[in-house]
């Protein structure tokens, strides 16, 4: 059984009018130099890698494509022939002639415009399945079934209600990445703790207050999982929607090179597509660690 | 002292799955005085945390009422504040924020910003807790979750305090702390307090009746021992009390002589 925790405690009796003199201790300093060597070490080790790999794929690549009749330039070509597009992103020689900056920017207000609905529906629906077991059964098969319908496939459908390529694409985002909010959404909802929701009956919330209080920030490291994998589809979604209704962006910016054969251009569009999504995954997951402070790491 | 403060009658209680029904609770009658700490002992499974939460109002008994103060308990309040096993602290506020959150949906109309202020201190200080404040639940350790989880449930102010064995994921050492506190601060408030304990040196140090359930299913009242110990109560005077030996013994007697967990049909 429970051990008997105790023991005579001989306690200090504080002398009056004795005062302890106050010795500060400090660390010893370390030379600059050796926290440089550490600093440099980690980095190398970090970096070291991605850069080695990145290299010999490059040479690889170099060797494959150098023989004269190669379909594919190989990357010191590349470099050269798109030299324009890489030095100088922020041209404008009017019409769908603008540098990368111009490009991605536009496609990058696309997705921000089409995201942002996506987010706000998505997690108001994700809170309303989830609290309801009414209609999470009613609508999760819909859900489950409309989430596999590729992006492309609402385009046409998308187009015939807007007859405007704008909306259009915005549309095929949101429809995009909506479901992984919705889903993720809803079962964190479901996944509340029941302690909470007692905690908040006995202290009585009202309806809003738990939503606000609770649900929310209880749910966040789920809407933020929901919304990382959105993004990272509306981004997907938007460079096949592009390719499709034209127009300054990214995506229609491949295919316009395609169509003129500039295969080094979509080589350099490709290697900015993969950074911003990379960047736009990095930042949602920023935010939603900034957010949820601390509630998964329980 | 009125005898009636809180007043379990016939409370009954069984779960439905399907075709099956489960007995759990029956024929629960228990009345509790003002100011009194009441611990209820029973082995796993009789349905002690059940009761518990019929109290509290997070479940509804099949049959018979609770009554506190002569009304009857249908839903959760912050009369009946809960201290729970694992705490529950919301992982995403302070330790004052825990509190906080209590103290102003129940104090939100009759105090001002600064009082409640100085009353989430004043229970964090009870607990000490205030040199903690700006700490989330993640950066103290499992005794001092539970000490907020305390200090939450004496903000409110409840005329029951309800503990579901508060101490039961604590080490030996930061239990007996805490038993101290809780000692002291029921001695300081004089709160009616109903425990759920599966610790028989707890239950008998701090109560002055151990109510003592039978087996589950169909668990209930078997037996109601009165601990005469005067407080306040140091445990070290108690490990040699001829008292205390007596009532620790009549509790382990009726656990584990009488009411032992039927030993499993192997599988």
């Amino acid at each position: 059984m429970q051990a008997k925790a105790s023991a005579t405690i001989a306690a200090a009796v504080p002398v009056p009018g004795a005062t302890a003199e106050v010795v500060t201790f400090r660390p010893p300093a370390r030379p600059a130099v050796e926290r440089l060597r550490e600093f440099a070490s980690r980095a190398a080790g970090i970096l070291l890698p991605p850069l080695i790999v990145i290299a010999v794929t490059l040479i690889v690549w170099q060797l494959l494509c150098s023989e004269a009749g190669s379909r594919l330039p190989p990357p010191t070509k590349v470099v050269s022939d798109a030299w324009d597009f890489i030095v100088d992103p922020f041209y404008d020689n009017g019409g769908i002639d603008k540098g990368a900056f111009w490009q991605i920017s536009k496609s990058l207000g696309r997705v921000a415009i089409g995201f942002s609905i996506a987010a706000v529906t998505g997690v108001a629906l994700g809170v309303l399945v989830g609290q309801s077991t009414w209609a999470m059964r009613g609508l999760d098969p819909i859900f489950q079934i409309l989430r596999t319908i590729p992006p492309l496939a609402w385009l046409p459908l998308s187009l015939a209600g807007f007859r405007e390529s704008n909306p259009s694409a915005l549309f095929v985002i949101f429809i995009t990445s909506i479901w992984p909010i919705i889903i993720n959404t809803s079962v964190g909802v479901r996944n509340i703790p029941q302690d909470y929701r007692n905690v908040a009956a006995v202290i009585r919330l009202s309806w809003w207050e738990v939503f606000w209080k609770i649900t929310l920030p209880a749910t966040v490291p789920y809407i933020f999982t929901g919304l990382r994998i959105g993004i990272g589809l509306s981004w997907l979604a938007i460079v096949a929607a592009e390719m499709l209704i034209g127009g300054v962006g990214i995506g229609f910016f491949i295919w316009d090179a395609w169509n003129s054969s500039r295969i080094s251009d979509i080589i350099v569009a490709l290697v900015y597509i993969g950074i911003v999504g990379f960047l736009l995954d990095k930042l949602i997951a920023t935010v939603g660690h900034f957010v949820s402070h601390g509630v998964s790491a329980q | 002292m009125d005898k009636t403060y809180l007043k379990f009658e016939q409370i009954g209680m069984s779960f439905r799955r399907g075709q099956m029904a489960t007995e759990v609770l029956r024929d629960i009658d228990l009345s509790i005085a003002q100011g009194e700490f009441v611990s209820m002992i029973g082995h796993s499974g009789c349905g002690k945390s059940t009761l518990l939460n019929i109290l509290g109002g997070l479940l509804k008994s099949t049959t018979g009422e609770v009554f506190l103060e002569g009304k009857v308990v249908d839903e959760p309040g912050p009369d009946r504040a809960i201290v729970f096993q694992n705490h529950s602290l919301l992982p995403w506020l302070t330790v004052y924020g825990n509190v906080a959150i209590a103290v102003d949906k129940v104090f939100g109309g009759k105090k001002s910003k600064a009082e409640r202020h100085d009353w989430v201190m004043h229970n964090l200080e009870l607990v000490q807790m205030a040199q903690a404040k700006d700490k989330r639940p993640h950066e103290v350790s499992g005794g001092m979750k539970q000490r907020v989880g305390i200090a939450r449930a004496l903000a409110m102010q409840p005329k029951v305090l309800l503990m579901d064995e508060p101490f039961g994921a604590l080490d030996a050492l930061t239990r007996a702390h805490l038993q101290d506190s809780v000692m002291e601060i029921h001695a300081r408030l004089g709160n009616t307090v109903l425990m759920i304990t599966h610790d028989v040196d707890e239950a008998v140090l701090l109560s002055d009746r151990v109510v003592m359930m039978t087996n589950g299913p169909s668990a209930t009242i078997g037996e109601v021992l009165k601990i005469d110990l005067p407080r306040p109560r140091r445990r070290l005077e108690l490990a040699t009390n001829t008292e205390y030996a007596r009532c620790r013994a009549a509790v382990l007697e009726f656990l584990y002589a009488r009411h032992r967990v039927p030993a499993r049909v192997a599988a």
